[in-house]
């Protein structure tokens, strides 16, 4: 019988895969999990039901096409010896077995083709949906957890469940039906002999649990070792520079052989019980034919067994029965480990997203003749809150960038206060600065402005609306951030600037570029504005990298600039190019700065100055100087060493 | 590319060798078991007119029922064979986890030793996510081609070969047909192998596509929230989610005929067998059971065969690992200290810049730092001030030998600096980088990295001049405080703080400050600097900022523009001829009158 389940190829990038799991651990609660899959598996149904049939007629014609191999033997014994052998009733049976086994193999070709097309459409969807929640996750989960956490989710999770989908199910479902129709064929046959049937069940089932189990474990051990690893390898080589300033690669290369060290034998360990298992498998295979050859001949010679066929057919079906077996034990550790996958796949799915209960919208609108604003489509410069209100009425307000907290308080963490009854009022077009040391609380005022951290209603207000009653894309919107840690994504400098704005033509992409100051440097490059960046523009300086920041939100062209240690990484010289780019940028817009560096905010409209979470003077420039209080002493710092 | 890796097996070569031996014997008792099996059937259970010798010698002792004990002598070796088979594939099995486990361990360390060996410029051609890649996943299928052919490949073989000698002695003439059947599904599975490889490589590159752009998403998540790009994103996801779903269905496609393509050659072969074995039969030349046996060895062909096959290709999968992990232990570090004098220290902090050229592409034509010429005295002060991508770090990493001069040469302690071994030069020069790197361990241990042996006072004494003691103590666990990877939860001024108790306690000839302390507020960056001033003493001192009031009384301010030196000079000079300087004193010091008419 051809042996097809042999014949598993790798697949994927997770590529070949040794006997034993990659992910390890084994999911808390497989049942539901299952029950979970199936319901993804729903689309395809029908299909999944085809290949059900198509699995069942390609075992079954592997049975019967080798069945029919008896009886071509039994209709050759007549013509033995014969003077003018009959082949017709020989060839018909050829024929029938042909038959059989063509349709046994287009079936197996059937099946393996749409499974194929399920698991990589399961993959997809999965993929697709897990990426779509984790867009609407809040920060918060984001904070928690490492990228290489979440990635592994979307990598090895869906490898080990992919590999179970479109291999495992269909072994799945061949290995049961042809273990449940030998098992009942045995029965039918003697019980006598399938008692002997049922202990050697007993004891492979033994063998299984502490064998499979302590390579299982062996596997969750490893998983966590490379874990180990892989965080030391990161490390050593991203922090290569200071390895190497301190002399310091005997001692990373120490740590790492440890390391190595542990995951050897882990994974020896664990290797070790996976290779072992079937060759213990197979053997006790032989033993129980043996036993089974044994015990039949004995119990033939006694009487209990009528004919030396039942013995026969029984050792066959022996054989039959025993290989699905140990198939399946071998798989056993695969699906465990794809089920855990499965389970972390959909912890993130279910991770809850953002709360976004907010109601109020962002449109465009347009002045009529008494000068009411009328909602519009196209762009008209002028923006406008929608406010539907419970009686089913719309007010619309004008966005101008008016922004109050009141005595807002915030943390984190329940036990540490980042913010402490904070109360700031910003009229539409002031700048408004916010100085202090660092973990005085300047960023986490501005992520409360944009709602990724949410505050307590009415506490926040923006053009006199509670902030948790703004959609946040609409609110976001609204707002144009350049943030401490400036990002770039692998595509060309032109679409980094774009990402401002999907809608911006190249010009304006330019025209953006040129007002951050970023033109010269971008026109130095390779190929300009269609220079390739990747790995978060890692060919770029950091002051470079936040030239493009500014760039990308000067062409979103939002209301409200949120300009958080923009300028950090910029030299002053460079800054004060920027900075005239920069003022036309900020005219009449409300702005927020982070700075440590006094002289990018001395010419706010007003400057609050932070320590603690709390604020402890506010004003202009000319104003806290007079007050001699902290900032006098911070500006006063810099003449310190004249 | 063997060559290169097999070496690597090192103290594992006996388990490797075993490993093979082992699996012959067991393979050499499932050969044989067959044959007991088939004894029993055809003497022990049917009438079979001839004689078996263990049943003519049974019958000979004068053995009544000779059957019974015929099947419980064959049942008893089957199961002693079994048993030994067992503990041959055990073994195998133990030995071929230990060699490979083994061999990979070896591989990861030479990588990971190599890849410390790197300069820079190796480093930034790999990128790190790359090496990292192939010391993990590489290494793994590496080991899994290399357990593969120490098991399955000294297995299939034999079995083939066995097989096959056992299918010819029993019909010459039947056996012609696997003459025909084995090169067509040789030449079938060599075909699909190769058709498959590229559209594999193919795939493995979308779906590293995908994960690049999760990555980016995952550690770009405040931009895409800020501009509200998540419904952007989503679409960009999809489509190259979908990218990777019909790649590797187009990949799929072809190796999906692999297993029927054996079933259908496998169910060929039986027909035909039946077919020609049958008329032999009837002529009388074959018997059923000979013809039943002969079927069973076909199997066994056909499935070692498959077996092979499956070997080769997974070797085709991971030829590409193997050869990026060749390309890693192949490189050669730009930077080594091969003519480098043992016996010389560096004596004292005078640095001199010799008409350098640097250039990181080692391009002529691209010069990043271009014919610099200074001097620079041992103990003394000196502020390097410039543009962004004036090569103010570029400049100072030259110091430590981070990256070799293109032309010209860098004097430090009166020798070239390709004169001293690496580890005497480095440990000379303390560096705090632009990019603050802290190691996973506690504070105390990440200070330790300046000096082994400081002792609790020398640390907290170091941790007092870079404003950091406060802080630090500051925290529930003072100094023993754990620092997860990167030191995430220091912020990034606490860190720049750390960064140069660190490099303090190495009490280096040069301490060079690059930007470090950008994130710093003002009042603590004077107290850093007057701290330093008098920890002095002979060390040379380098000062990169962008604030000019960190290097305007430095013994000697360098003002770089675009690679190359626009003035040397100290600040009252520098102020009064250099264009450049004053531009920047006058930006950042304008409000220094405003001030001065408040305090007036």
């Amino acid at each position: 019988m051809a042996d097809n389940k042999n014949a598993r190829m790798p697949k994927g990038p997770g590529g070949p895969k040794g006997p034993g799991p990659r992910g390890g651990g084994k999911p808390k609660n497989p049942l539901r999990i299952i029950g979970r899959l199936l319901t993804y598996l729903g689309p395809w149904k029908w299909l999944i039901l085809l290949v059900v049939v198509l699995v069942l007629t390609s075992s079954l014609a592997g049975v019967f096409g080798t069945f029919q191999l008896k009886g071509i033997f039994n209709s050759l014994e007549p013509l033995i010896g014969a003077e003018n052998p009959d082949f017709s009733g020989f060839l018909q049976s050829l024929a029938t077995m042909a038959v059989i086994y063509v349709v046994g193999v287009l079936a197996t070709y059937a099946y393996n083709r749409i499974m194929i097309h399920v698991s990589t459409g399961v993959m997809h969807r999965l993929r697709t949906d897990m990426f779509k929640n984790l867009q609407g996750l809040p920060l918060r989960y984001f904070d928690s957890r490492t990228h290489g956490e979440t990635m592994s989710r979307f990598t090895n999770d869906t490898d080990t469940l992919r590999e179970m989908i479109s291999n495992g199910l269909p072994n799945f479902i061949s290995s049961t039906t042809t273990v449940l129709g030998v098992f009942v064929m045995m029965c039918v046959l003697s019980w006598h002999l399938t008692l002997l049937v049922l202990l050697m069940l007993g004891i492979m089932f033994l063998v299984l649990k502490s064998v499979g189990g302590r390579s299982a474990k062996g596997f969750s051990e490893c998983q966590k070792q490379i874990a180990v690893l892989m965080g030391n390898m990161e490390e050593m080589v991203d922090g290569q520079k200071v390895v190497k300033a301190f002399c310091r690669e005997e001692k990373a290369i120490e740590g790492f052989c440890r390391a190595n060290e542990d995951m050897r034998v882990a994974s020896t360990f664990a290797n070790t019980y996976a290779n072992v298992l079937m060759p213990i498998m197979g053997n006790l295979a032989y033993a129980h034919y043996a036993l089974t050859a044994m015990a039949g001949a004995m119990f033939f010679l006694f009487g209990w067994i009528g004919d030396i066929g039942t013995i026969a057919a029984f050792l066959q079906y022996t054989r039959n029965f025993s290989n699905p077996i140990t198939q399946m034990s071998q798989q056993m550790n695969s699906v465990f480990a794809a089920l855990a996958g499965a389970e972390r796949i959909f912890e993130l799915l279910d991770e809850e997203g953002e709360v976004d209960d907010g109601y109020v919208t962002l449109v465009n609108a347009r002045e009529d003749e008494n000068g009411a604003l009328v909602e519009c489509e196209e762009r008209t410069g002028i923006w406008a809150w929608r406010h539907p209100h419970e009686d089913g009425s719309l007010t619309y307000t004008r966005l101008r960038g008016d922004v109050r907290f009141e005595n807002v308080d915030f943390a984190y963490d329940p036990e540490k206060p980042v913010l402490r009854g904070i109360s700031l009022y910003a009229e539409p077009g002031q700048k408004i600065a916010f100085v202090g040391s660092t973990g005085a609380g300047k960023t986490t005022i501005t992520n409360l402005i944009n709602r990724f951290y949410d505050v307590p209603d009415g506490k926040i207000r923006y053009d006199g609306i509670n902030i948790n009653k703004i959609k946040k894309a609409d609110l976001r919107r609204s707002l144009g951030m350049v943030l401490q840690d400036t990002h770039l994504f692998s595509g060309t400098v032109m679409d980094n600037i774009r990402y401002g704005r999907l809608s911006a033509t190249d010009e304006e992409c330019v025209a953006a570029a040129r007002l951050a100051g970023a033109d010269t440097f971008i026109r130095h490059l390779s190929d300009g504005y269609n220079t390739y960046l990747t790995g978060d523009g890692e060919s770029l300086s950091q002051g470079q990298r936040q030239l493009l920041a500014i760039a990308r939100a000067a062409v979103a062209n939002p209301p409200v600039l949120i300009l958080d240690e923009a300028t950090s990484s910029i030299d002053t010289r460079t800054e004060a190019l920027v900075e005239r780019g920069m003022d036309s940028l900020m005219h009449g817009r409300t702005v927020f700065v982070i700075a440590h560096r006094l002289s990018t905010v001395r010419n706010s409209d007003a400057i609050m100055v932070l320590e603690k979470g709390e604020i402890i003077e506010r004003g202009n420039h000319e104003e806290l100087l007079s007050q001699k209080g902290k900032y006098y002493q911070l500006y006063a710092g810099m003449f310190e060493l004249d | 590319m063997f060559k290169k890796l097999l070496p690597y097996i090192g103290k594992y070569k006996k388990e490797t060798i075993l490993t093979p031996v082992m699996v012959a014997g067991e393979v050499l008792m499932e050969v044989l078991i067959p044959f007991l099996m088939a004894w029993i059937i055809d003497y022990g259970l049917n009438e079979n007119p001839e004689e078996h010798f263990l049943l003519n010698m049974l019958k000979n002792m004068g053995v009544e029922n000779p059957r019974v004990p015929f099947i419980a002598i064959l049942g008893g070796c089957m199961i002693l064979m079994a048993l030994i088979s067992l503990v041959f594939g055990a073994l195998g099995g133990r030995y071929a986890a230990v060699s490979g486990c083994g061999f990979a361990a070896n591989l990861r360390e030479a990588e990971f030793r190599r890849v410390q060996a790197f300069s820079f410029a190796n480093v930034d051609k790999f990128t790190t996510a790359s090496l990292v890649t192939r010391m993990t996943t590489d290494i793994m299928f590496t080991r899994m081609t290399f357990t593969t052919f120490t098991r399955s490949l000294a297995r299939s073989p034999l079995m083939l070969i066995g097989s096959a000698i056992m299918a010819f002695t029993i019909n010459a003439r039947l056996s012609l047909i696997f003459l025909i059947a084995v090169p067509v599904l040789a030449a079938v599975i060599f075909f699909i192998s190769t058709h498959t490889h590229p559209l594999f490589l193919a795939m493995f590159k979308k779906y590293d596509k995908m994960n690049e752009g999760v990555q980016e998403n995952l550690i770009g998540i405040r931009v895409v929230k800020a501009f509200v790009r998540g419904k952007h994103e989503m679409e960009h996801f999809e489509l190259t989610s979908e990218d990777v779903m019909n790649a590797e269905r187009r990949a799929q496609r072809l190796m999906v005929f692999m297993s029927p393509v054996m079933q259908l050659s496998m169910y060929a072969c039986m027909i035909a067998i039946a077919y020609f074995g049958g008329n032999q039969i009837v002529a009388g030349e074959m018997t059923t059971g000979q013809l039943m046996g002969f079927i069973s060895y076909i199997n066994q062909i056909l499935i070692s065969l498959m077996m092979i096959s499956m070997a080769f290709v997974t070797f085709m999968i991971s030829r590409a690992s193997m050869e990026r992990i060749v390309e890693v232990l192949d490189e050669v570090p730009d930077i080594s200290d091969e003519n480098a004098d043992e016996s010389l220290t560096v004596r004292h902090g005078g640095i001199v810049f010799d008409h350098v050229d640097f250039s990181y592409f080692k391009d002529e034509n691209n010069l990043h730092l271009e014919n610099v010429s200074l001097m620079i005295q041992p103990g003394s002060t000196v502020g390097i001030i410039g543009g962004t991508g004036s090569s103010k770090s570029t400049l100072v990493n030259l110091i430590a030998r981070l990256y070799d001069v293109t032309d010209g040469r860098v004097l430090v302690g009166g020798k070239d600096v390709r004169a001293y071994k690496l580890k005497t030069l480095r440990e000379a020069v303390a560096m705090v980088l632009q990019k603050n790197t802290l190691f996973s361990g506690t504070i105390r241990e990440n200070l330790r990295w300046g000096n082994e042996n400081a002792t609790d006072e020398e640390i907290e004494a170091a941790c007092r001049a870079a404003c950091a003691h406060e802080f630090v103590t500051s925290f529930p666990d003072g100094y023993d405080t754990d620092l997860s990877q990167g030191g995430v939860n220091l912020s990034g001024g606490q860190k720049q703080r750390l960064c140069i108790a660190r490099a303090l306690l190495k009490k280096p000839k040069i301490l060079i400050l690059d930007d470090s302390t950008s994130a710093v507020d003002v009042a603590t960056d004077a107290s850093i600097r007057a701290a330093l001033a008098e920890r002095r003493g002979e060390m040379t001192t380098i000062i990169i900022a962008q604030r000019i009031t960190s290097v305007m009384d430095a013994d000697q301010i360098i003002v770089l523009d675009d690679g190359k030196v626009s003035a040397v000079g100290k600040h009252e000079k520098l102020l009064e001829t250099n264009d450049i300087y004053r531009e920047v004193y006058e930006a950042q010091l304008k409000g220094r009158e405003e001030g001065g008419e408040i305090h007036g």
